[in-house]
């Protein structure tokens, strides 16, 4: 039994100390929202904040999250009103939306970090998380809009 | 076809999935059921047509009988039958249609949704506005041209009454439908929603992550299925040992999949599926699998050799499918000649959400939920596998994570199925990224010449040119060996130049992978070729990239190579509705160079490159700003202008233009499938990468205002990148790239 916090709720799985926790989400507690596009750390689609930090679930063990804190996209508000939520659709961003939760949890753990990034900054940070559709430009655009929104002056 | 048919009610909800195995799939994750599955009904739901239906709540349910996969089709027909119905778009709910021949044609590729259903949404909301209109007139006994239907309701307005469409709907379900051309529709001005910026209908669970992919299926009972398949095509399985496979945990079930003799088609290839409790203990007790598998005739197969050997046979005489005077005399009558090769490897789809389906099979029922592309052929290919009759199989389409034509093949829910059936149990089947990789249906591995005469004057005389490529068509037949005339009508045999002396020819191929669609398909390599030969041309005659091309496309004027010899496909189009018009080509050309300025002086190492395309009827230019420096290249900037007549949503369009440039940049800067011993050598984005946000440069988009016809808009941005951007690289550094991808001769 593993136990830890999930979307600010204690949570408590039967798994495989090695599962990654992408998979305890989506298979044993199907929260899909969390998606899998590769496996291996190439792209970003399993992002996930362990206390705060964006990390890939596809390839951190379950047991690495005994303890801590895991948010995942369900738990990012309740009515998709979070700041980037927000600039996400007033630019449109998604395209099939696939890629869009890691898109969207590793912005908001940018914009933790770097409340006004610049194009270099946004680059280096999200250069993790593949699109295939190609909604690069609009989630550059709509990272700007959402650090003026949290009070960055981008 | 006549998809004009008023459904029973019950057919109506069997169709839109009410009350169906859709609805139970929202009650295993409380509080998250697919947002297309939760058509709330109302008391009494009444149909007016096969994709109309109105409750007595007002709501209108639309049904979107193509699938999803980014293009935003779930808003953009049901926008054209809300604008003809006059409906409040906030009570509008979009069902997605199971698979049924019904709504016509459901295999959402070729670019060819509003093209070939734009005209057919308007029939649909049109004539259930008619019959609610004369549902009102009845009601007040008053003559029909006397009443209007706007916002939701039909007025009478010299009476100031009216009556909501919820009010009305279940007496207008009862009158028969009006005749076609009967039918009055709204003229442009009046549109609502036509030509405006509506936002995607999925967009808030795209946000939430409230929403259902393929991958996303969840069922009570279920199996998660991973599946190891033969390396090389047409191998089998000599001997499996899965005792180990067996003892990891969670591992439920080693089975070994049916052996299908080759062509391929969209059969399953061989394999064995370890069936678990979550998909992580499947993929562990696969890696324990222990298989021989049988020899086969394409283990010799290799793909760099292979490219050698179509390079060289495009050196020589072809079978000629198209041609204008003579070419060869041409040629040697010709003051000055030109020529190149050029080549493209093997490329694959790669959508981020990678195949998936799930199945179940009970009381004789097969029902199938999958990100396909095509649940038409998912059903027949699945009925005729398993020997079900079609009316045995559903289909249920979810939300795709991407498609570029990958799901258009539908072997992985037939997987699904065939486990289904064996485990009487659901089955999931996911493929992982390595699956996608090495074992898809292949863009195929190419090779051109071109070759050019021009007169004293520096006048393009004579053009020959040749392409060798293994055909879609040998993925089907086992038996093709050269491009068919359907891949030579994608940007080959299609030729818009006016030319005195023209030769377009084929050399064989034949093929050892399966080879299949992938987003614009044979446009990729011809679109290369002859963009980057123009600018060749424009650099030997010391003309702007420009003014080359408009001297090679010549008057305004339609093309129709017919009469030169070749059987054109025009996207399954008339050319009367939709001929090859050269004026638009040169439209969109100058818009693009005029708006980024590209005759313009630039910095040192940097430069702009252009290219021009028509495919799927509609005409595309870009324009790509490189730098090229210490053998690293950056892009800039680029500008894309798209001429794909009437338009239903302009944001929409706009975005399928921003991706399929960074599309087009990723084939063509780092695309590359290769084969050796018969088996692909790529397996993930580590050595199959596509591109990056640091690598994607600045785009805007210019769309050209038309009256015309809609033409398709999810391909045809792709076929000018590669061109643009080997000229901008040329003219940046003096190096010509004649072979992609990029990063074999520049860092990226
Ligand atoms: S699935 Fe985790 S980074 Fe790709
Ligand atoms: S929106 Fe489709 S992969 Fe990003």
């Amino acid at each position: 039994m593993i136990e830890f916090t999930l979307n600010g709720k204690v949570q408590k799985v039967e798994a495989d100390a090695d599962m990654p926790l992408l998979w305890v989400l989506r298979d044993v507690l199907h929260m899909t929202g969390t998606k899998y596009g590769c496996g291996m750390a190439m792209c970003g689609a399993c992002t996930v904040h362990l206390d705060g930090d964006a990390i890939r679930s596809c390839t951190t063990p379950v047991s690495a999250a005994a303890g801590k804190s895991v948010s995942t996209i369900e738990g990012l508000s309740e009515d998709t009103s979070h700041p980037v939520q927000q600039a996400w659709r007033e630019h449109n961003v998604p395209q099939c939306g696939y890629c869009q939760s890691g898109q969207i949890m590793s912005a908001v753990a940018l914009l933790d970090s770097n409340p006004e990034p610049d194009d270099a900054a946004i680059d280096e940070f999200m250069q993790g998380n593949l699109c295939r559709c190609g909604t690069y430009p609009r989630i550059k655009a709509a990272i700007k809009t959402a650090a003026g929104k949290m009070g960055g002056k981008a | 076809m006549n998809p004009i048919k008023n459904a029973s009610r019950r057919e109506f909800l069997k169709l839109a999935g009410v009350g169906s195995g859709a609805l139970v799939l929202g009650t295993v994750m409380p509080g998250w059921a697919p947002a297309w599955a939760e058509s709330k009904t109302a008391e009494s739901l009444s149909e007016m047509n096969l994709f109309v239906s109105i409750g007595s709540d007002d709501q209108v349910h639309i049904i979107c009988h193509r699938s999803e996969m980014g293009q935003g089709i779930r808003t953009g027909l049901p926008q054209v039958v809300a604008d003809e119905l006059m409906a409040d778009w906030n009570k509008v709910n979009v069902i997605q249609g199971l698979a049924n021949e019904a709504y016509g044609s459901q295999n959402t590729d070729g670019s060819r949704s509003v093209r070939r259903f734009y005209q057919t949404m308007r029939e649909m909301g049109a004539m259930a506005r008619t019959m609610l209109e004369q549902a009102a007139a009845q009601q007040w006994k008053v003559s029909q041209d006397e009443v209007q239907a706007r916002d939701h309701q039909v007025w009478h307005t010299a009476s100031d009454r009216h009556l909501s469409y919820g009010e009305l709907a279940e007496k207008a379900a009862t009158l028969s439908a009006p005749e076609k051309d009967a039918l009055v529709y709204k003229s442009k001005a009046d549109f609502s929603y036509i030509g405006k910026d509506v936002a995607i209908v999925d967009l808030e669970d795209m946000l939430s992550g409230n929403t259902e992919f393929g991958i996303d299926i969840q069922m009570p009972d279920m199996l998660y299925a991973s599946i190891e398949r033969a390396p090389v095509l047409g191998a089998n399985i000599d001997s499996v040992d899965d005792t180990q496979a067996k003892k990891v945990s969670g591992v439920v079930d080693v089975i070994t999949m049916p052996q299908f003799s080759l062509p391929a088609a969209f059969k399953p290839l061989a394999g064995v599926a370890v069936l678990a409790s979550n998909t992580w203990a499947a993929t562990q007790g696969r890696k324990k699998l222990k298989i021989s598998w049988t020899d086969s005739e394409h283990a010799s197969h290799d793909s760099a050799k292979y490219l050698d050997t179509l390079k060289q046979r495009v050196q020589n005489r072809g079978k000629v499918i198209r041609s204008i005077g003579d070419a060869y005399t041409g040629m040697m009558n010709a003051v000055q000649t030109h020529s190149a090769s050029y080549s493209l490897p093997y490329l694959i789809h790669a959508p981020m959400e990678p195949p998936a389906a799930t199945a179940v099979f009970k009381d004789g029922l097969m029902e199938i939920w999958a990100c396909t592309q095509t649940p038409q052929s998912t059903q027949s290919t699945v009925a005729q596998i398993l020997e079900l009759e079609k009316d045995q199989v559903k289909v249920n389409v979810t939300l795709l994570g991407g498609g570029f034509g990958r799901k258009s093949k539908p072997d992985f829910s037939v997987e699904a199925a065939l486990l289904a059936k064996q485990t009487g149990k659901p089955v999931k089947v996911t493929w992982s990224r390595e699956d996608e990789i090495q074992h898809g249906y292949y863009h195929a591995i190419s090779a051109q010449y071109y070759e050019a005469g021009m007169d004293d004057t520096g006048r393009v005389t004579s053009w020959l040119q040749r392409t060798a490529f293994p055909s879609i068509s040998w993925t089907f037949d086992g038996k093709t060996d050269a491009p068919s005339d359907g891949e030579l009508s994608l940007g080959f045999g299609d030729l818009p130049f006016a030319l005195d002396n023209l030769s377009c020819e084929t050399q064989t191929a034949e093929g050892h992978i399966r080879i299949g669609w992938v987003r614009s398909v044979s446009n990729i390599q011809h679109g290369f070729a002859i963009g980057s030969f123009v600018d060749e041309l424009a650099d030997k005659l010391g003309r702007e990239p420009r003014q080359m091309w408009l001297e090679l496309l010549g008057s305004d004027r339609h093309v129709d190579p017919e009469p030169e010899g070749f059987k054109y496909g025009n996207y399954g189009d008339p050319k009367e509705k939709f001929p090859i018009d050269t004026a638009r080509l040169k439209k969109v050309l100058n818009l693009v160079a005029d708006k980024a300025n590209v005759e313009q002086q630039t910095a040192a190492n940097e430069a702009w490159g252009i290219s021009v395309h028509r495919s799927f009827v509609s005409y595309t230019a870009v324009a790509t700003k490189v730098r090229v420096k210490e053998g690293k290249l950056k892009v800039l900037e680029m500008h894309c202008a798209i001429d794909a007549g009437t338009i239903v949503n302009p944001d929409r369009v706009r975005s399928q233009m921003e991706g399929s440039m960074i599309f087009g940049l990723s084939l063509a800067m780092l695309g590359e499938i290769s084969v050796e011993e018969g088996a692909v050598k790529q397996s993930n984005f580590h050595d199959y990468p596509i591109l990056r946000m640091h690598q994607s440069p600045p785009i805007s988009v210019y769309i050209v205002e038309s009256d015309a016809p809609p033409g398709g808009v999810g391909e045809p941005g792709v076929p000018p990148v590669a061109a643009s951007l080997a000229n901008a690289i040329f003219r940046a550094s003096g190096k010509r790239i004649r072979d992609l991808p990029v990063n074999k001769h520049l860092e990226v």
